[in-house]
């Protein structure tokens, strides 16, 4: 489902263009013939368990990997042909945070900023708001600091000769709630520069943070949209039901006759209703009489890990 | 770092630098690096050796005249062996082997001296403990030419025409020293271990750690980036190399007889053959580990064992022969052996030369390939 419809249609041609892109490697199909857009200013992520193939769309637009088949554009360049160029525009920073673990701080960046012909100077003012919080510690090495200040010197680095892309595969694996929740502030602000973000993440919560996302699955993209309506999409009522014990209450539930599907979801279960035929209060009541002890249905939002699993059922 | 376009470059001083930190700042590397070479000098000049110091010989002397004097004199002199006891009767030589008080008897004939000016010819018996064939050589080798020496000493002082029968002629290492050996070999394991395994592992460690993405994305060329992984190596190589030659020239006596220039020339060549195969053992491991296997099965291993430094190639079987031609550490050592210790012309190494150079061209040519796709 190719989403042409960006923010600003029509008026900029896309700095991230995805045709029919496939890639396998032996019998592992790691992308199977994958079409997007990205438009300049976005955040787009791409939301999916480890294996989904985000690393390996990743490692194509990074002109590091040649895809088998479909063609890709970044900043309207060929990700084969004009690879040169690209790597100029293009800021990468693949899934473990690659720095020196022997080098400090400073020395990363400086490092970074040799390798791309620029100085840590001229790139200052866009990196000041994250390497202000490192400066403290500048002459640290990598390998002693915590998670979130890696991913935070990661992307100074990532970001060292002003890219007007960025390419960050799974930044926020392996941090710390908190620093999570900065790192995607820190993006939002990056996006106001109009750098436009490409983001994969394995954590559903973190698919509200992005303009758009698409979810991935087996190497194929699901569905491309503002998370906002992928949710306005669910098309079932969903219902949160707790009881004890929980476990045979999952079973239960997937037995009920009104309730279409049924899974674990944190410390609740989450079940599709349909909804014209049963009332909470109802299900409820049915559920005592099965003997669950405080037993509690509420209906709630989806969130986007809910559309997940719905999409997947399907497939 | 204030240069604008250092990275279009083949010569990166920041890439160049970065990789010295490393070396730098890896204690286990810098142990590795500058003291594993003194440590195996140093070891195999001293503790592993096969020379003889001080063995405890016996004599059966019934001509008791001034030249079987002399002679025992000589022998008791020299710093190999200690003339422990007379023996009453040739007989008893073989109790004395039995209770292991000598490990080395001689025994002079009737008449030594006399018949030494009458006819020019006499005879002394060497009889050595052969359960260790290669000491009971080493003895008997050292004696002879002790022996053979006194007789040229004698024919100075008299001038007179005399027979000598035996002649035991120890070329190259006439006092039959290990570490004439041991220098040659201990040189080319250390260089191709230093070359080839530490770029490989360094190499490799960045593709661990995924340090190797950013730079393959970076505008830097590769093979600017291969350059900076071999100076630092490189530089290593030569201190490495001056540290051998000096320890061997002034520590262990074994001075450089042929062209310093030459053997320099041949030891850089034999570097980047080195530095070549690390380039492509990086290109094939992925891990860090693999490419120390990799390095210890491909490169220690046949070094130690085939390439001449442990066991002379001439006497291994055919098969073992051809395989050990295919490595370079047999030619850098025959090189080594010709222009250090035979103190022969360059020319004579041609031949080593020329193979080290193809294997460089051929390994160059290999890795490159490997590395563009």
């Amino acid at each position: 489902m190719p989403a042409t419809q960006g923010i600003a249609a029509g008026h900029q041609p896309p700095v991230i263009s995805c045709r029919q892109l496939s890639k396998r490697y032996g019998s592992v199909e790691a992308l199977r013939s994958v079409s997007f857009d990205v438009e300049r200013g976005e955040i787009f992520g791409c939301i999916g368990p480890d294996g989904a193939g985000k690393s390996t769309l990743f490692r194509i637009l990074a002109t590091l990997l040649r895809a088998d088949s479909g063609r890709a554009t970044v900043e309207g360049l060929d990700v084969q042909k004009d690879f040169r160029a690209i790597r100029r525009r293009l800021g990468y920073m693949p899934g473990r945070f690659s720095l020196y673990q022997d080098l400090s701080v400073e020395e990363n960046l400086s490092f970074f900023a040799a390798i791309f012909g620029v100085t840590v100077r001229e790139s200052y003012p866009l990196i000041r708001d994250i390497y202000g919080q490192l400066e403290p510690f500048k002459a640290r090495r990598a390998c002693k600091l915590s998670g979130g200040m890696k991913q935070k010197l990661a992307l100074c680095c990532a970001l060292i000769h002003k890219p007007s892309v960025l390419l960050l595969d799974e930044p926020t694996t392996g941090v710390d709630p908190i620093s999570r929740r900065e790192f995607w502030e820190m993006l939002a602000r990056l996006r106001q520069q109009s750098i436009t973000i490409i983001v994969s993440t394995p954590y559903m919560d973190e698919a509200m943070r992005c303009d758009r996302i698409a979810l991935v699955k087996d190497g194929a993209f699901l569905q491309i949209e503002a998370p906002q309506s992928i949710i306005s999409r669910f098309p079932q009522a969903l219902w949160s039901v707790q009881g004890d014990p929980m476990y045979g209450l999952l079973k239960d539930l997937r037995r009920h006759e009104d309730i279409m599907a049924a899974y674990a979801f944190g410390d609740a279960h989450h079940a599709t209703v349909r909804s014209e035929r049963i009332t909470p209060r109802q299900l409820g009541e049915n559920l005592k009489a099965l003997g669950y002890l405080n037993v509690e249905v509420k209906e709630i939002q989806p969130t986007i890990e809910d559309c997940y699993m719905h999409l997947t059922a399907d497939s | 770092m204030s240069h604008r376009k250092p990275a279009l470059s083949v010569f990166n001083a920041q890439l160049v630098w970065k990789e010295f930190r490393h070396i730098f700042r890896d204690a286990r590397s810098m142990l590795i690096l500058l003291a594993m070479p003194v440590v195996q000098i140093i070891l195999f000049g001293f503790a592993i050796t096969n020379e003889v110091k001080n063995a405890q010989v016996a004599v059966f002397d019934p001509s008791g005249d001034a030249v079987t004097t002399r002679l025992i004199e000589h022998i008791h002199a020299s710093r190999y062996f200690d003339v422990v006891r007379n023996l009453g009767s040739a007989a008893e030589a073989g109790e004395v082997f039995r209770e292991g008080r000598a490990s080395l008897v001689v025994i002079f004939s009737e008449n030594f001296g006399e018949n030494m000016w009458r006819t020019g010819e006499a005879t002394v018996q060497l009889l050595a403990d052969a359960t260790d064939p290669t000491q009971a050589a080493t003895l008997t080798g050292y004696a002879s030419s002790i022996i053979a020496g006194y007789r040229q000493e004698l024919l100075a002082e008299r001038r007179i025409p005399m027979r000598v029968t035996a002649q035991v002629n120890m070329l190259y290492n006439p006092q039959l020293q290990g570490a004439y050996n041991f220098v040659p070999g201990v040189m080319g394991m250390i260089l191709i271990l230093i070359c080839a395994m530490m770029t490989a592992i360094s190499v490799v460690r960045e593709k661990e750690t995924g340090t190797m993405e950013v730079l393959l994305v970076s505008p830097v060329k590769p093979a600017a980036l291969i350059f900076s992984k071999l100076t630092p190596y490189f530089a290593l190589s030569v201190v490495n190399l001056a540290t051998i030659l000096l320890l061997s020239v002034y520590v262990l006596h074994v001075p450089v007889s042929g062209s310093l220039l030459g053997l320099t020339m041949l030891s850089l060549l034999y570097i980047s053959v080195s530095l070549a195969l690390g380039m492509l053992i990086s290109t094939i491991a992925a891990t860090q580990v693999a490419a120390m296997l990799a390095s210890s099965m491909v490169l220690m291993l046949p070094v130690m064992l085939l390439s001449g430094m442990m066991f002379p190639v001439e006497n291994m079987p055919k098969i073992l022969q051809w395989l050990s031609s295919i490595v370079p550490a047999r030619w850098y050592i025959a090189g080594v052996k010709k222009l250090m210790i035979e103190g022969l012309p360059v020319a004579s190494s041609l031949k080593e030369i020329a193979i080290l150079s193809l294997m460089a061209i051929a390994l160059i040519a290999a890795s490159f390939k490997k590395l563009k796709k």
